[in-house]
């Protein structure tokens, strides 16, 4: 054993064998453990590493094309089993509808209000969410304050507050953004609360003893620990806000798309309903989507985890 | 690089070396009681002890028999049922970055990178991210893992991470290291360096360590003092002086002085667990 080895032990690591050597780790650190250097191989890997992708998402085209071929032919031939579709606009009628409307101003402004709406209510159920949550994860106290609210309001539907809240908010606006919040704040508090439930006590342990308490635990330990968890419910309380505003818009408001879809149910315009109606699932996948990527560079650190 | 370069990079940045004042533990009629009325479990009973600055003392028992709890009371995250812990005087109400902790379990934060792990007590110590930078540099050097700064503990072997958590208990400047059985995962052959290392690193510092463990030739390589702890109530039994010239080498294991440690410490541990048996009989 010699001194080197002693003050730098990944110098007999090699002797120990149980590490990985030294001299080895540069060309690790390149992406090539084997020491490969030609760049060759390593973009024939991604384009490799892509394809499975690239299936699954031919797989998906082929299956949606599958509905929309087995719709066209239960509207075309009025198939009654069950379901009746004989009053159901068929895809083509819809699509001319879906060209119409995409040219059509008002429907712009329908779309633009209701995205508002949803980011408006979810920011809010963000910044309130996360925090409460964390909070009742880890404060017992405040846990037992507050767990009997979230208990009998979150099962309450968005449709029931609707009466409520047009007395309570001073607009019709502030009301609907209420009736959208309360969607995504409790999917967004119990899965902040799971989260923060999770924290390993070892590592508030280790930073306490790093001089840490108090607010820079939660930032370094509770708030990092609780994040893939906080990441779930953010996107689970993204798809809530939307079928939460659909319900505010349908009773209250002149615009949005809940509003179109339920104008055009009024007015008997039925390839509309089903465009407003594939507006809201397309809305709300993209949303869903958005808040998945926001958070991935926050957890980027999990990927490396074996 | 070799001891010589150790010490330019203390002198570089500035010595590590505490005054030999510091990290005096006086443990004072310490009990730890976990749970209370019929259910209550004594896992440290009446201990006092005295540790002076510098010293290199470990702790040595069966598993269960209060180590952990003896070293948590102080670190203060355990608050002692009765008596006291004193370092350097001070009586200990929590933890605190006086006194570094080196875990039994993995500790390194997953989501920060070795370097931001390194650099977390000097950070929280309100130092700018860059002197805190620089210092964590400077001990992952003296670990010897510069070169996995930017890595995720997750992309490091056992024995790396819990070099980069001495790394980071020390970038703290403590009086006092406490050590929980922090080589108790690794293989033998690593486990050897890892205390060989480890004794490099306490010679430049000069830190009092409290060293867990329940491997008497550990005890015995590391330590200035064994300190031999009975189960069930937990209380230091044997107080045993290690013989032996530093620095420490591993051919020293045949040595009659260590083989005559052993043998006294081997000796306490039977005659307790002998007695622990014929309880059980009784
Ligand atoms: N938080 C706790 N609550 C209740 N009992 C505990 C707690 N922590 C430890 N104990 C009990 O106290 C006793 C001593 O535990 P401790 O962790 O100090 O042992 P140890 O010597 O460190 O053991 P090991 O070598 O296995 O780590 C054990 O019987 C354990 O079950
Ligand atoms: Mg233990």
């Amino acid at each position: 054993m010699t001194l080197a080895a002693i003050i730098r032990p990944e110098a007999a690591d090699t002797e120990a064998g149980s590490e990985e050597p030294a001299d080895t780790r540069t060309t690790a650190q390149a992406g090539a453990g084997s020491g490969q250097v030609m760049p060759a191989p390593k973009s024939r890997q991604s384009i490799a590493s892509m394809l499975p992708r690239l299936r699954d998402a031919a797989i998906a085209g082929l299956a949606l094309l599958l509905g929309v071929v087995f719709w066209q032919i239960a509207t075309e031939r009025d198939l009654q089993y069950i379901v009746n579709f004989s009053n159901v606009p068929g895809p083509l009628e819809v699509y001319e509808a879906f060209l119409a409307n995409i040219t059509d101003p008002v429907f712009h402004t329908h779309l633009l209000v209701s995205v508002k709406r949803v980011a408006l209510s979810f920011a809010l159920a963000t910044a309130v969410g996360v925090p409460v949550g964390l909070l009742m994860g880890r404060l017992r106290l405040f846990r037992a304050m507050a767990m009997p609210y979230v208990e009998i309001l979150r099962p309450i539907p968005a449709v029931a507050w609707i009466p409520l809240a047009i007395l309570m908010w001073p607009t019709e606006e502030s009301s609907i953004v209420y009736i959208t919040f309360l969607g995504a704040v409790f999917p967004i508090v119990l899965n902040a609360m799971h989260g923060a439930e999770q924290t390993p006590e070892v590592l508030v342990r280790a930073v306490r003893s790093l001089g840490g308490s108090g607010l820079s635990i939660f930032w370094h330990v509770v708030l990092p620990a609780a994040l893939p968890s906080i990441a779930a419910g953010l996107a689970i309380g993204m798809g809530v806000a939307w079928f939460s505003l659909l319900a505010g818009e349908i009773i209250s408001g002149q615009y949005g798309i809940g509003y179109f879809t339920w104008d055009a149910y009024s007015m008997v315009r039925t390839p509309d309903i089903v465009v407003g109606m594939l507006m809201i699932g397309l809305l709300g996948s993209l949303s869903t989507n958005l808040v998945h990527r926001a958070m991935r560079p926050l957890l980027r650190w999990r990927e490396k985890a074996r | 690089m070799n001891v010589a370069t150790t010490h330019t990079l203390f002198r570089q940045h500035g010595t590590p070396r505490r005054s030999t004042e510091e990290g005096r533990i006086d443990i004072e009629d310490v009990s730890v009681v976990f749970g209370s009325g019929p259910a209550a479990h004594t896992a440290v009973e009446r201990t006092s002890l005295a540790i002076p600055p510098g010293e290199f003392v470990c702790l040595l028992g069966p598993s269960g028999c209060g180590k952990s709890s003896l070293l948590n009371a102080i670190a203060g995250h355990v608050r002692p049922t009765t008596g006291a812990v004193r370092v350097d005087g001070v009586a200990v109400t929590g933890p605190g970055s006086d006194r570094g902790m080196v875990f039994q379990q993995y500790s390194l934060l997953p989501w920060k990178t070795i370097r931001e792990n390194v650099a977390l007590g000097p950070r929280l110590a309100g130092k700018s991210r860059g002197e805190a930078d620089a210092t964590a540099g400077t001990f992952l050097n003296i670990v010897g893992l510069s070169l996995y700064a930017n890595r995720y503990p997750a992309e490091l072997s056992g024995g790396m991470q819990q070099r980069v958590g001495i790394a980071r208990a020390l970038a703290n400047y403590p009086s006092v290291l406490l050590m929980d059985e922090p080589f108790g995962a690794l293989d033998a052959q690593t486990r050897l360096v890892m205390q060989e290392n480890l004794l490099a690193i306490w010679k430049e510092f000069g830190t009092t360590v409290v060293f867990v463990t329940h491997d008497v030739d550990e005890a015995i390589f590391l330590a200035d003092r064994v300190l031999v702890m009975s189960a069930a109530p937990g209380r230091v039994i044997s107080d045993i002086r290690v013989p032996l010239p530093r620095p420490r080498r591993p051919e020293m294991a045949t040595e009659p002085g260590f083989v005559e440690t052993k043998r006294q410490c081997l000796a306490v541990i039977r005659e307790q667990s002998l007695r622990a048996f014929e309880n059980q009989e009784r």
